[in-house]
């Protein structure tokens, strides 16, 4: 299992910043359009993560106009620009997939307080 | 047969992938090489021009006299495997001669042969692709087999070379026109585009392709 980790180092990113199910994140990503390039930006709350090393995808999951939209990135694309965190969640699944039939105030998912500190 | 075939032999490391243009781009990572050239045929003497590599690491006290003095006479150690490469500029090598990763660039495309993992005894969905018969509809317990395999009375016999179920896999299989995606000399690691026959660390051969590479149906896009 561990033969190609070496070779994998290359291609892994160390920039990506540690992030959960749960959490809502800002995705910068490069899109190419002919011969230019921009970034586009899409905001949402991670449903899932899957895989693992340079194999690893997350899907990030925001409801537009009334229409859910789920985008499935692999986590150490080139074409990832930066990935910001705007908001830790609070959930208790790996995989919320149970969002996909909650709507308004139900599909909301409750923030992440900081453990106080223990005294 | 008169063709200049460049060869190496290795052992197939496992799968991965990389990234090449912002595309993922899955790779089967050979370790190939260093291989020594064993002997080298000549029309003169053998009849056909070829060469001799051999490959892999073998404890010299288990090696045989015979073939411990094959290798003595090239002047190696001795090594696990054998193959032998026609080409037509065999005479360019030398005994002893070392060959590396570096045989190959980046962009080439190859032929790999190995020995495909063996199946045991397969149905004949899995070994012939076979589709099988339906899932309801009043099909009993029938459901993965062949269905007809021949006619009536004329013949009155299955034909031979019905394909049928048996065993599968264990057996040399080539893969055509694959792309080197990457050399690395120092490790002597290739990176083959796409899959190659056998299991992690089985013996892999790699050669120069046989078919140029058909061009390509509709082009970019």
């Amino acid at each position: 299992m561990n033969t190609l980790d070496a070779l994998d180092a290359e291609s892994i990113r160390t920039d990506i910043p540690d992030f959960r199910p749960g959490d809502t994140l800002k995705v910068h990503a490069r899109v190419v359009e002919g011969n230019r390039s921009r970034i586009q930006i899409f905001q949402g709350v991670v449903i899932r993560r899957q895989g693992s090393g340079v194999r690893e995808t997350f899907t990030i999951r925001k409801v537009s106009f009334g229409v859910g939209v789920e985008r499935t990135y692999p986590i150490h694309s080139p074409q990832l620009d930066k990935i910001e965190i705007v908001s830790r969640g609070d959930v208790r699944r790996a995989k919320l997939y149970y969002l996909r039939g909650l709507r308004g105030k139900k599909a909301k998912i409750k923030e992440l307080r900081e453990k106080v500190a223990a005294s | 047969m008169d063709r200049q075939v460049k060869g190496i032999l290795g052992a197939k490391l496992g799968m991965t992938q990389l990234w090449d243009n912002n595309r993922v781009v899955p790779v089967t990572v050979v370790q190939a090489g260093p291989c020594v050239v064993t002997q080298v045929r000549t029309p003169e003497k053998d009849g056909y021009s070829a060469v001799q590599l051999a490959f892999g690491a073998v404890n010299p006290r288990k090696v045989n006299k015979p073939r411990a003095g094959h290798f003595a006479r090239a002047g190696v150690a001795p090594r696990r495997h054998l193959v032998e490469l026609r080409t037509t500029d065999a005479s360019e090598y030398t005994l002893g001669q070392e060959i590396t990763a570096d045989t190959f660039a980046p962009g080439q495309t190859v032929d790999v042969t190995g020995r495909t993992k063996g199946k045991g005894f397969a149905g004949v969905m899995k070994r012939h692709g076979f589709g099988g018969l339906r899932a309801s509809h009043g099909v009993e317990r029938k459901h993965r087999s062949p269905g007809s395999i021949g006619a009536c009375a004329t013949p009155g016999r299955v034909f031979k070379g019905v394909r049928m179920a048996g065993r599968m896999g264990g057996v040399r299989y080539t893969v055509q026109g694959l792309t080197v995606q990457a050399v690395d000399p120092e490790q002597n690691l290739i990176l083959v585009r796409g899959a190659i026959p056998g299991p992690k660390g089985g013996l892999v051969l790699i050669r120069t392709a046989a078919k140029s590479k058909p061009a390509k149906k509709g082009g970019a896009k």
